[in-house]
């Protein structure tokens, strides 16, 4: 019964702060690029410089063996960020909405859930740039490349859960933000975004390593959709049982961090 | 819990379990934990109150600070969570706890109408029917695209008044907040309370200004130390308050 209550107070919450999440990022949205006028700009550049500096880099470097290496680098790259950035913002989210939730009485799951949202829409104008390379090299989207909705979708599912995990243990341990530094960048390493998957061929510990992460699968996925068209065979539409999967890993992700948050969430104010 | 009433409090207390020191630090935590140095100081800053407010009542709230009346308010709208009793609403409640709660001083005060009605959890358009009316009431309409770090405290306020009160809420909740802004503006606020109250809005009301909660309540609870000290007519709690 009481359960049964909290699941509709739940909705009806949801409903009525939805417009509080969407201003929320509009304003992260707006002060991030008020300044400069050149700043939706800058967000298409960056990528484009690092592509060329990094494909210059390990191109000479590493002789990395990869067709397309500017696009291939920079889908994975620019996914990589939007789970990165997501989740490094959210971590300090509930802190930084202290004042809010002091006066006020909103979810607080708000706080973390908007900031996934600002990294979505930065992630949307990057994906500009990653078509102009696309172009560029010679990697023209197909038919297949309109399921780039899915990859991203199951991403954002992970990156919330997460997110709401993060966020809730922030606030009981503030020094979780250093540490977490350091955990992503092993994590990039283990994400094959600068390497391709065939340079691990001989090494079954570190492939097995790379198949429990959950971002390994949604860059194959959005790599898969995106250079389908480059090299079918390479690139090959996703099969329904590792659509499965991606969903799999966001739900449950998703269902975890709300389990955690919500029981945390009660002594949120106490902390802040 | 009876329909007569707007809030129904029933033996509330409250504890803040502060850590003695402040604990922000995984390793802290650890080394503590494994040596059994965890200690929390436990405050009460609410104990067995109890109390109801009647549907359409105007209610006050007096006490030396750090009695609990904030505290009390908090749990009324929601923002704390008691540890032992319960805190039963019936209706909307719109707090001023603090007026422009959310408001980003880097934003344009047309922006912030909006953001700090979405904290209210009001929908965008109809933040569109009352922005000429929120604009009206604070008369800002010449600043209204100026980031407001440019606006004055009192200029804030008004917008934040205008906003918390431009609805019918059922509950009005307010602490404090009639001590800001000019003569000429916390006078347009009473009327604004006293028009709210003539529906069938309860407002509960906690001022340092003895005489404005004399003048605007029917009934009144006063807190000493997180205790209920006496309840009931306001004119005679406030009497009673003043002779301490
Ligand atoms: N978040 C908190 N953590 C710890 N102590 C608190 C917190 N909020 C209030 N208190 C304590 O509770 C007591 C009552 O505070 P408050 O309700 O703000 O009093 P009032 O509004 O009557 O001045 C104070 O002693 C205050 O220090
Ligand atoms: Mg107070």
């Amino acid at each position: 019964m009481n359960q049964q209550k909290g699941i509709k107070r739940f909705f009806a919450d949801f409903k009525k702060f939805f417009p509080l999440l969407l201003n929320l990022a509009g304003k992260d949205f707006k002060l991030k690029y008020r300044r400069s006028i050149l700043g939706v700009l800058w967000s298409i550049l960056n990528p484009l410089l690092t592509m060329i500096i990094i494909t210059r880099v390990f191109g000479i470097l590493l002789k990395v063996q990869v067709e397309n290496f500017a696009t291939y680098y920079l889908l994975g790259y620019t996914l990589w960020t939007f789970f990165s950035e997501s989740t490094t913002n959210s971590m300090s989210s509930i802190v930084s909405g202290a004042p809010l939730i002091k006066k006020v009485y909103i979810p607080k799951y708000v706080f973390p859930v908007e900031k996934c949202l600002f990294s979505l829409i930065n992630f949307g104008f990057s994906l500009i740039a990653v078509l102009l390379v696309m172009l560029l090299q010679g990697v023209y989207p197909t038919p297949v490349s309109l399921l780039v909705f899915l990859p991203v979708l199951y991403c954002f599912l992970f990156c919330v859960g997460f997110s709401l995990i993060l966020s809730a243990l922030t606030v009981y341990f503030r020094d979780i933000m250093h540490l977490y530094s350091v955990l992503l960048t092993i994590w990039m390493y283990l994400t094959p975004i600068i390497y391709p998957m065939s340079i691990l061929k001989d090494h079954d510990k570190a492939i097995a390593i790379v198949h429990c992460n959950p971002m390994y699968y949604f860059v194959e996925y959005f790599r898969a959709v995106m250079m389908h068209g480059s090299d079918p065979i390479a690139y090959p539409v996703p099969s329904f049982a590792f659509n499965m999967v991606c969903l799999a890993i966001g739900l449950g992700t998703l269902v975890l961090g709300g389990l955690v948050f919500s029981r945390a969430q009660k002594r949120f104010i106490l902390h802040i | 819990m009876n329909s007569q009433n707007a809030v129904e409090l029933h033996d509330v207390q409250m504890h803040f379990n502060m850590s003695k020191e402040k604990l922000e630090n995984l390793k802290e935590y650890f080394i503590k934990m494994v040596t059994h140095k965890l200690m929390y100081e436990d405050y009460t800053a609410l104990d067995g109150v109890s109390f109801e407010v009647k549907k359409g009542d105007i209610f006050g709230i007096v006490g030396l600070n750090g009695s609990g009346k904030s505290t009390t308010l908090k749990l009324i709208s929601g923002i704390l969570s008691p540890t032992r009793g319960t805190v039963e609403t019936q209706g909307t409640i719109a707090p001023l706890i603090e007026l422009g709660a959310g408001f980003d001083m880097e934003l344009t005060a047309r922006e912030n109408i909006y953001l700090n009605g979405s904290v209210l959890g009001y929908s965008r358009k109809y933040m569109d029917q009352k922005f000429d009316e929120i604009v009206e009431f604070s008369e800002m309409r010449e600043f209204l695209d100026t980031p407001m770090k440019n606006y004055s405290s009192g200029m804030v306020a008004r917008i934040g008044f205008a906003i918390a009160t431009m609805t019918k809420p059922d509950i009005l909740i307010v602490d404090e907040i009639l001590a800001v802004g000019d003569f000429h503006f916390q006078e347009k606020c009473e009327n604004r309370i006293s028009g709210l109250m003539g529906g069938d809005t309860t407002v509960i009301i906690v001022s340092h200004a003895i005489e404005q909660i004399e003048r605007l309540c029917k009934h009144c609870v006063w807190l000493e130390k997180g205790r209920v000290k006496m309840i009931g007519n306001a004119k005679e709690v406030c009497e009673a308050y003043k002779s301490t």
